[in-house]
């Protein structure tokens, strides 16, 4: 099993990135981030993650959700990813990730969920 | 102040096409074989900036980029507003060899990349006596549909914010920055519909799986070039066309993308390099 990031941890990787902030600044939302069996409610306001919770739950509400094999966002967290996996749409095109709920606001703000999920990705090693 | 300008000369052309006057923008660099470069879906010829400023190939090649209709500097066609932008695989076939008989080309090279890679194919296939060599970079011959291109022409989603989001996706990770962002730019500027009305080229009406086989590649030769990162046209899906087109060559570029030209304009014409002295010296 690859190791992969604590996604308790985007609160405090996501409100420090201020420019990333900014750009989901109109979104106000439960993502709901499904990684093999575990469950997470990811509750973004104005930009910001409020709050992250991990399942179980019981009568969970969401806005719009994302699944995913656990392996498959292993290697999209990776440093260096690579190839069909450096990117959200090349797990779409890959058929490992599966969308939900109302897409309107997800497409909306398309570029900021991508960085938030990208941003538990690992710097890449300087040389 | 200092200031550096280039050689690219950028000019307008007005021609009859579907019996429209249309408005071409085109630029171009450079003198000796012409080389005619066909950019992406939803973007426009600022793609090939690193093509056209390069005296290694404007030495020996007439680089010319012109944008589509509804694309960059080209204007839509008088009564644009009566109708959606949908592109199909005869326009486009026609719109190239209008301009290139425009500017009274001899058998030019064809360089287009994505849904340009893909009517590259087309070009080989139908056209094969009109052009010294095809080079198809991103080139598949069908990709199926895998996002619903819906959003990209919706008025609860930003039309410059959504294309440039798919499109930042599909550059390679490793893309310097400076050119990350100016291929992501190109996409932001796209006139709403656009980049969607060429999906439809590239998604539904260009399949031409079916008849790869009819290309003859001692008539005309046929380079396909892929960036490794590509996940729309993948390095498998250009294997793939290739491997039905006897006498193809295939090149899989490491570490590029969907935009090779344009996300690393140097690391892609290293391999673009070799291909143009090959052309040359037939």
């Amino acid at each position: 099993m690859m190791p992969r990031p604590d996604v308790l941890s985007l609160p405090e990787l996501v409100n420090a990135n201020e420019r990333l902030v900014h750009r989901g600044r109109f979104l106000t939302a439960v993502m709901r981030l499904d990684i093999g069996a575990e469950a997470y409610l990811i509750s973004i306001d104005h930009g910001r993650i409020a709050e992250v919770r991990k399942g179980p739950f019981v009568m969970p509400s969401w806005t719009f959700g994302l699944s995913c094999p656990a392996d498959a966002l292993a290697r999209f967290w990776q440093p260096l990813p690579p190839p069909g996996f450096h990117d959200l749409f090349a797990l779409l095109r890959r058929g490992d990730l599966t969308l939900s709920g109302n897409l309107q606001p997800f497409m909306a703000n398309l570029l900021y969920i991508k960085d938030v999920m990208a941003s538990l990705r690992s710097p890449k090693e300087t040389a | 102040m200092r200031a550096t300008i280039e050689s690219i000369t950028g000019r307008y052309m007005r021609l009859d096409y579907k019996g429209r006057e249309h408005r071409i923008y085109f630029e171009e660099a450079g003198q000796g074989i012409p080389l005619v470069c066909l950019h992406t879906a939803g973007s426009d010829g600022r793609q090939f900036r690193g093509i056209l400023n390069d005296p290694r190939i404007t030495r020996d090649y007439r680089v010319i980029a012109f944008d589509l209709p509804w694309h960059g500097k080209s204007s839509p066609p008088v009564g644009w507003q009566d109708g959606d932008y949908q592109l199909t695989s005869a326009d486009y076939t026609d719109i190239i060899l209008t301009v290139c008989r425009a500017l009274e080309l001899d058998r030019p090279v064809a360089m287009g990349c994505s849904i340009g890679g893909r009517i590259a194919l087309h070009l080989a296939m139908e056209h094969a006596e009109e052009f010294r060599a095809i080079v198809g970079l991103q080139s598949s011959a069908h990709v199926h549909p895998y996002y619903d291109t819906t959003w990209l022409h919706h008025p609860d989603v930003h039309g410059g914010e959504v294309c440039a989001a798919i499109a930042a996706g599909l550059v390679g990770p490793n893309a310097p920055d400076a050119h990350r962002w100016e291929t992501v730019w190109h996409y932001m500027q796209g006139g709403p519909g656009i980049f969607k009305g060429d999906l439809y080229f590239y998604k539904v009406d260009g399949d031409i799986r079916h008849r790869l086989s009819e290309i003859d590649t001692s008539r005309c030769p046929l380079y396909l070039l892929t960036g490794e990162y590509d996940y729309s046209c993948s390095p498998a899906d250009t294997l793939e066309t290739a491997a039905c087109i006897p006498g193809a060559t295939v090149s899989i570029m490491p570490g590029l993308g969907h935009f090779p030209m344009s996300e690393d304009p140097e690391g892609f014409i290293a391999h673009l390099l070799p291909v143009l002295s090959e052309i040359a010296h037939r």
